[in-house]
């Protein structure tokens, strides 16, 4: 009897192991596929697809679709951009909504509690509704440049930057952490005399590091990944345009597959590899979205 | 007043001023400017003056109205019916141009069905929003309940104390790190009818049984193909927040139930299920959000096609808005789905209220 119960548990322990090994090949088929076609010519990715070479580096493997794809279109330049945008937005971001958040959260002020209730009811506004009247509106907002005052944003970074700054879900995530935070620090750094600005430098914003990097990983795949809808409408010049809606040089009748694989690696690998090295930090960070919620 | 002002006070504006100041030019005004301009005749451009209009927007997109057609009669009063016996009726078109009925005015058939000897047929101002905001509904009501169940289902899985465990939640989550719009365009090629990878696999695995289809060329099967490949991707994201909820259930409860001898299907139902209300409610409502706002895919995949089968609301806001210059028309759809939007928000959370 013993044995047949050992035989009963691996054979379990098996079927749970192969059940894990199915569901991870379906995530992963469509980007393993992604990846190894990238490094094919278009003729043998076509003819590939009939068989499990899809998905094994064999054959005619080169970087050449890589080559062409930066040759139909400035892919340099597009992510130039979306990295130029990310950045300035998630560091921005970052400083105002942490600031906000702190007053919101430490500071007694008159309208306090309603205007953190007015930003925390924009949670239910998706931006697909309000992006044609934000649309008008930015077209006519005036600018001071160095020449004087222009009027409307489009085709320029600040429309794609400063609307994505603050945020009522960045904000929630740093009041969260900050009401968690032990309140006699605070105290007793009012007492010693230092101002608001300096407990919100030298006091919370050093002991901040977890909720800082969570709102750095949520915003960045904001502004890298999902800036789509916005920039196509906002942007009609290349010099401007971030690397999403440049895709669309790839979107003709007669498809190039391997150039279109090789900047879909391009754009992804990226991203894939901080995952990869951070996944903590990732997976800790879209937990916390849920938190409380 | 400024004598009042204390030191608090004046700090404090200071520094919820710049987010929230953001928050108020970017998201709140153009809100309200939402239901203004869908009031008027605004376009992007125009030298015309922009003037008031009322309800001429809605009217313009919601109209519907039901005709009845009587078949086609001969002169003594007999029903005419063609060589396959099939009744023939006058065409819808006689009577939305008429001038009898100019209350059917600009009106266009949206579908029709058999009542008798009479056909009832439902004609509606504009036909491509109703079939906009059908597919969109269709694609909230279906994504809604299955991705979040899939993701509930891999989180149990996960949730397993297995060597390696961590491995698969790395694989199951990498979906959600890359962009919507770059798996749109890698699904067009898996989808594709003649060279694609999701037929040849699917006829490898049958050995040959599987006739290809035209996934995302075919108006039967494309809004499924999008919802599959949508799933795909977030589901991951879901699966994580479920996790950080099972994660919060106290591990004596188990054991309590345990101890009772509780079957694995009872402890789930007494013990993991409602340790995990305010985690299902959370899903629930960010899924049907993030539903509404489908686009990407629909851009990137069909525009709309194929016969408007995969038409969405924010597809449609962003074609007449931003392609057509119409921003009141595009103001009109977004009006109306952030109403939507919340009234299924608010009946989710009316059903799923904590009942005493």
């Amino acid at each position: 009897m013993a044995t047949i119960s050992r035989d009963n548990r691996g054979l379990r322990l098996a079927v749970r192991y192969l059940v894990l090994v199915l569901v991870a090949l379906v995530f992963a088929f469509p980007l393993v596929f992604m990846i190894v076609s990238s490094l094919k010519p278009t003729a043998q990715l076509l003819s590939d697809t009939s068989s499990l070479r899809a998905f094994l580096p064999v054959g005619d493997i080169s970087l050449s679709n890589y080559t062409a794809a930066f040759q139909r279109a400035p892919i340099g330049r597009f992510v130039l951009n979306s990295v130029f945008v990310t950045v300035v937005t998630v560091t921005a971001s970052l400083f105002l909504c942490s600031l906000a958040a702190f007053s919101f959260t430490y500071l007694k002020w008159r309208g306090n509690g309603l205007l953190l209730s007015i930003a925390l009811a924009t949670l239910i506004v998706p931006f697909e509704t309000i992006a044609i009247p934000l649309l008008l509106f930015v077209s006519r907002l005036p600018w001071l440049g160095l020449d004087g005052i222009e009027y409307g944003w489009l085709n320029t970074y600040r429309v794609q930057i400063i609307p994505w700054i603050a945020d009522a879900l960045t904000i929630f995530l740093f009041v969260q952490y900050f009401k968690d935070l032990p309140r006699e620090l605070i105290e007793a750094a009012r007492a010693e005399g230092a101002s608001w600005w300096q407990i919100y430098r030298r006091v919370v914003m050093p002991l901040s590091g977890p909720v800082l990097a969570t709102a750095a990983i949520l915003k960045s795949l904001k502004m890298y990944n999902e800036q789509y809808l916005w920039p196509l409408i906002v942007v009609q010049d290349e010099a401007h345009r971030p690397i999403m809606v440049g895709l669309g040089y790839f979107f003709q009748l007669n498809v190039a597959w391997g150039e279109v694989m090789a900047y879909l690696s391009v754009i992804t690998l990226p991203v894939l590899a901080f995952y990869l090295v951070l996944q903590r930090a990732f997976i800790a960070s879209i937990a916390s979205t849920g938190v409380k919620g | 007043m400024g004598s009042k002002l204390t030191q608090s006070n004046r700090a404090g504006w200071a520094f919820a001023l710049p987010g929230f100041g953001l928050i108020a030019l970017f998201i709140i005004v153009p809100f309200f400017f939402a239901f203004a301009l869908s009031l008027t005749d605004q376009r992007l451009i125009s030298p015309n003056p922009t003037q008031y209009v009322g309800l001429e927007n809605y009217r313009n997109l919601l109209g519907l109205a039901v005709i009845t057609l009587e078949p086609e009669r001969d002169e003594s009063g007999g029903i005419v019916r063609d060589e396959d016996g099939a009744l023939q009726y006058p065409r819808v078109r006689s009577i939305t141009r008429s001038d009898e009925y100019s209350q059917y005015a600009g009106m266009r058939e949206w579908f029709r069905w058999q009542s008798g000897d009479n056909a009832r047929v439902v004609v509606a101002s504009d036909v491509i929003f109703m079939k906009a905001l059908v597919n969109t509904l269709t694609f909230v009501i279906v994504v809604a309940p299955v991705q979040g169940g899939l993701a509930l289902v891999l989180a149990l899985l996960i949730n397993q104390r297995l060597r390696g465990i961590n491995v698969f939640r790395t694989v199951f989550f990498m979906p959600v790190v890359v962009s919507i719009v770059v798996v749109s365009l890698l699904w067009r090629f898996i989808y594709d009818g003649n060279d694609g990878l999701l037929n040849n696999l699917l006829s490898g695995l049958t050995f040959g049984l599987f006739k290809p289809v035209d996934w995302i060329g075919n108006p039967d099967t494309a809004l499924g193909s999008i919802i599959a490949m949508s799933i795909w991707q977030a589901v991951g994201f879901h699966m994580v927040i479920w996790l950080a909820g099972l994660q919060t259930i106290s591990p004596t409860l188990y054991e309590a139930a345990a101890i009772e001898g509780a079957s694995k299907w009872q402890t789930f139902r007494y013990v993991t299920w409602p340790g995990l209300r305010n985690t299902a409610v959370l899903v629930l409502i960010v899924i049907t959000m993030q539903s509404f706002a489908l686009f990407a895919q629909i851009d990137v995949m069909t525009n709309g096609g194929p016969l408007d089968s995969t038409q969405t609301l924010v597809f449609q806001a962003v074609e007449r808005g931003y392609g057509k210059q119409d921003i009141s028309g595009g103001s009109t759809i977004s009006v109306i789905l952030f109403l939507l939007v919340l009234t299924i928000s608010l009946i989710q959370r009316y059903l799923t209220r904590e009942r005493n």
